[in-house]
């Protein structure tokens, strides 16, 4: 077994890993904190106050009276200037002003979601406190339970995130940095099977992997309560998908660049479409429809849509059968490309 | 048996854009087996790229070659990698592993070879097994790649500058690792620029300038065609109204047992045979003509006078 080239490959890019702090970081610790940071900003018990600021000459309204107890508003008072000059500067949202006339003016940015909902909740809130009343009766059911909050779709895309960075980071760097260093060379010139040397590289970062990302899972769940409805074998085997497909496209990256500038630049050519376009943060579904062909194919929406279909409602593996197979056809056209046009010496 | 290495009119162009580069123009090799053959010459001389294409490592323009009677790139690849070691003349080995473990992974490609710690002796690197690659010297670290090399028990062994950059201690524990392999038996081609590394480790050496070999024989035949075993360096001293004298150099080739002569900046060299004979025709001249002497040594002629003989320019100097 020692002496096995494969095996012997394997162990020198995995002790070499292991043997580098900052890589155990990057794995893990770095992934951990964006959950841990993203999963606190997102995740307010209680849904954050709307926030406004009253012109000073309307503060004792009866109107603003009304509401100014109310702990849904956070509201402040300033001059009509001083408030307008905040509104410019996006330190507030909304500026509301009401006239000897009992006139309600509102002054906001109307492509500014947060000034939009601003205005609707406190114009609600003030002609309820005027007298008036709903025309028909409703009900609402809040979804704030475990599995449908944000913080629940972000940890899937995260993973997803993680997958790409590793696969493309991982494998296409360490290739790169083989070679800068004349090794992968020095490798060529003994009987080692080339297909080895691949093979080996991706297999230590897969090794890793797996590991990395059921650390993050778990980490998410204890942590926030990330609820992981699918089976840990489903979840893992989507992973194992992803990683093979990123290893490769990783490879191909890398099997040119003589250059650790060069393949840095060339990394985030790669994965820069993917970090806009495949719904890490929100849903890729909100793209305009003539995008969707274009993101639909990219290999970490597939990974991130399968990943959240596994992980939050627990589907089976064969209900991603899209998924999988636009990420295989990633996976092969990448290896065998790679293969090609590997530049060993 | 087929000669180890047999090289014919080898040929190595480089196409960078509109301008190409030929690196080697019809070089010829013949090195035996048994024997620790040089390749001497200046940095850019197209040692290193001969060496590659030897080593399989690049192909060849044009030209023929056979290394252990088989031709690269007709089957025989595996084979014939099998059979080389080989250092690079520059590889950083992974800094983050231990020596030893670095041997076993080069152990592992091949299927015949010597224990990795067997071959730690051979380099007497036997107390660093444990050590990372991070942690050694440089001579150290090349001794290691010739470890590497040694691990599949080679038939032929090509070093390509191995002992660029080191120190001279490190250098001599080098050449002691080479000296010991050259008793061992073994083939070695090894390239450098240093002449004195040739002339001590090398049976036989091919000079290469400019991609071509312009000498070729034991270092002891290449100094002995220059005609003479020594050389005269003198310089003449100025003075304080007037300049030095600035003689032509021909004009020492008239004096008695005296072979060639060179002009390095204020010196003059002569290659002569007999110095007891050769030293007082020449301070006959200089009285003659009322030249002062500022300083005058004799040393035995070496592989750079011969390179400078051919080339009219240093080993150094590229």
């Amino acid at each position: 077994m020692a002496k096995n080239a494969f095996v012997q490959l394997v162990l020198s890019h995995m002790r070499g890993y292991l043997r580098e702090p900052e890589a155990i970081f990057w794995t893990y610790g770095f992934p951990l904190i964006m959950v841990v940071g993203l999963g606190l900003a997102f995740n307010s018990e209680t849904p954050a106050p709307t926030e406004f600021t009253v012109a000073q000459g309307s503060w004792d309204n009866p109107l603003i009276q009304g509401i100014r107890e109310d702990e849904s508003f956070q509201i402040s008072t300033l001059p009509m200037d001083d408030a307008l000059s905040r509104l410019k500067t996006n330190k507030t949202v909304l500026v509301v002003s009401i006239g000897d006339s009992g006139l309600v003016e509102y002054f906001f940015d109307p492509t500014n979601p947060a000034g939009s909902t601003a205005r609707r909740v406190v114009d609600d809130a003030m002609q309820r406190l005027a007298g008036r009343r709903d025309a028909f009766r409703w009900t609402e059911q809040q979804t704030d339970a475990p599995g449908s909050r944000y913080v629940d779709f972000l940890v899937p895309g995260l993973i997803g995130m993680n997958i790409m960075g590793a696969g493309l980071w991982g494998i296409g760097f360490s290739t790169v940095d083989l070679r800068v260093k004349n090794l992968l060379k020095r490798l060529v010139a003994t009987p080692m099977k080339r297909s080895h040397f691949l093979l080996s590289l991706v297999s230590s970062r897969i090794v890793f992997f797996i590991p990395e990302m059921l650390f993050l899972l778990v980490a998410a769940h204890l942590i926030f309560g990330v609820p992981v409805a699918g089976s840990y074998v489903t979840i893992v085997l989507v992973a194992f998908a992803g990683s093979l497909t990123f290893s490769g496209l990783g490879l191909l990256t890398a099997s040119r660049a003589r250059r650790i500038e060069s393949i840095s630049g060339l990394m985030n050519l790669v994965m820069i479409p993917m970090w806009l376009g495949s719904g890490i943060f929100f849903s890729s579904e909100r793209f305009p429809a003539f995008l969707q062909p274009f993101i639909q194919a990219l290999p970490l929406t597939q990974l991130i849509n399968a990943l959240r279909a596994v992980i939050l409602t627990g589907e089976s593996l064969a209900s991603q059968g899209r998924a999988l197979v636009i990420l295989s056809v990633w996976c092969l056209l990448s290896y065998l490309l790679a293969l090609k046009f590997f530049r060993w010496v | 048996m087929s000669e180890a290495v047999l090289c014919h009119q080898l040929v190595k162009r480089y196409d960078a854009g509109k301008k190409s580069v030929e690196a080697v123009r019809g070089l010829d090799l013949q090195v035996s087996r048994g024997e620790c053959f040089g390749l001497l010459g200046p940095n850019g001389a197209g040692k290193t790229t001969t060496v590659e294409i030897l080593e399989g490592l690049l192909r060849p323009t044009s030209g023929r070659v056979e290394v252990l009677g088989l031709q690269w790139g007709a089957g025989h690849d595996h084979e014939l990698r099998q059979r080389l070691g080989v250092t690079l003349q520059e590889t950083r080995l992974r800094e983050k592993l231990s020596v030893l473990e670095t041997l076993q992974l080069f152990r592992s490609f091949y299927h015949d070879g010597i224990e990795p710690e067997e071959a730690l002796g051979l380099v007497s690197l036997d107390e660093k097994a444990d050590t990372w690659v991070l942690k050694l010297s440089g001579g150290q670290r090349q001794r290691l790649a010739v470890a590497c090399a040694l691990v599949g028990r080679p038939e032929l062994l090509f070093l390509d500058e191995p002992t660029t950059g080191l120190d001279p201690q490190a250098r001599r524990q080098l050449w002691e690792v080479i000296a010991g392999l050259r008793e061992q038996g073994k083939t070695i081609l090894i390239t450098t620029h240093y002449m004195d590394e040739a002339e001590r480790l090398c049976d036989r050496v091919a000079i290469v300038d400019h991609g071509r070999v312009i000498a070729q024989g034991p270092p002891k035949e290449l100094i002995l065609q220059m005609g003479g075993e020594h050389v005269v360096e003198f310089s003449l001293e100025s003075d304080s109204q007037d300049p030095a004298p600035d003689p032509d150099a021909t004009i020492f080739l008239n004096l008695a047992d005296v072979r060639s002569v060179a002009r390095e900046s204020e010196s003059y060299l002569l290659t002569v045979s007999e110095p007891h004979r050769s030293i007082p025709s020449l301070l006959e001249l200089l009285t003659r003509q009322k030249w002062k002497l500022r300083s005058l040594t004799t040393r035995h002629v070496n592989l750079e006078d011969v390179f400078v003989n051919l080339t009219g320019r240093h080993l150094r100097d590229g």
